[in-house]
């Protein structure tokens, strides 16, 4: 896995590539998000549009970054969700949970 | 297709998940099954397998798994055991219940339960827990699909 991280009208754009599975890293974005919160960077957008596999830990991780930063007063969004993430997503009633978008600018106007 | 047995034995280490969802994709894929059958039956054996190293032999690399794919023309089964102690399923908690949904763990065997058409998980008498997932296959769909694109 890797990720890359920009910055677009004060929201921090993390892309993610490769897997989000148990024995990938998954703890990475969960370790980069915590980094970003500190540095008092509240507002997240994780893209997962080049994510080629997600796991139950890697839906896991990406609950545990959502609290962790809701916990913080911060908002943590998707973009770019693949059909078989999305599907994982809404079986496990996870779609209520999360704000997703396919429009990066969009997702960056809803902060 | 004749039934056959494909069994597989591995130690308990995470590195091995892409393995055996690479044996299972080659599997489902000469069943002919379609892609999104063979990605979710993937998934299932990969959490299953997941689980086995995870909670059952507690990431022991001394302890080992078995994977068994017992290919029928009806339908494709896969037993995956460890050598744990076992849990008791009922006592899992629902994921979708509202005060879960933001846990960060127990959906693994929720998601399994879904992509699979049988699931169950048994205590061995001799030590370890098995589970049995059960995938049908339905070829004929297959065969009446080509017949009524040769009879337009």
């Amino acid at each position: 896995m890797r990720i890359d991280t920009r910055t677009a009208n004060g929201v921090t754009i993390l892309d993610v590539h490769g897997k989000i599975t148990i024995g990938e890293g998954s703890a990475e974005i969960r370790n980069r998000v915590r980094d970003l919160l500190q540095s008092g960077r509240k507002n997240i957008l994780l893209n997962l549009s080049d994510v080629s596999y997600v796991d139950s830990s890697g839906i896991g991780e990406l609950v545990s970054c959502y609290t962790t930063v809701a916990n913080q007063g911060g908002h943590l969004k998707l973009l770019g969700l693949t059909r078989k993430v999305q599907e994982l997503l809404a079986i496990t009633k996870l779609l209520t949970v999360f704000e997703s978008y396919e429009d990066e600018k969009k997702a960056i106007a809803s902060y | 297709m004749r039934k056959c047995d494909i069994e597989i034995s591995l130690a308990s280490e995470l590195r091995y998940l892409d393995v055996i969802q690479g044996v299972s994709d080659s599997i489902t894929r000469m069943l002919e099954l379609d892609d999104d059958t063979r990605y979710w039956v993937g998934m299932s054996v990969r959490e299953s397998v997941t689980n086995a190293i995870l909670h059952g032999n507690k990431m022991d690399e001394g302890k080992r798994v078995w994977v068994r794919f017992n290919l029928a023309p009806e339908s494709l089964v896969i037993y995956v055991r460890d050598e744990g102690a076992g849990f008791d399923e009922s006592k899992l908690p629902d994921p979708l219940d509202p005060k879960n949904l933001l846990r960060p763990s127990g959906r693994g065997i929720f998601y399994i339960r879904t992509f699979m058409d049988d699931v169950r998980y048994t205590i061995l008498p001799e030590g370890g827990m098995e589970v049995r997932m059960e995938k049908r296959v339905n070829h004929k769909v297959k065969g009446d699909q080509e017949g009524e694109a040769n009879a337009n």
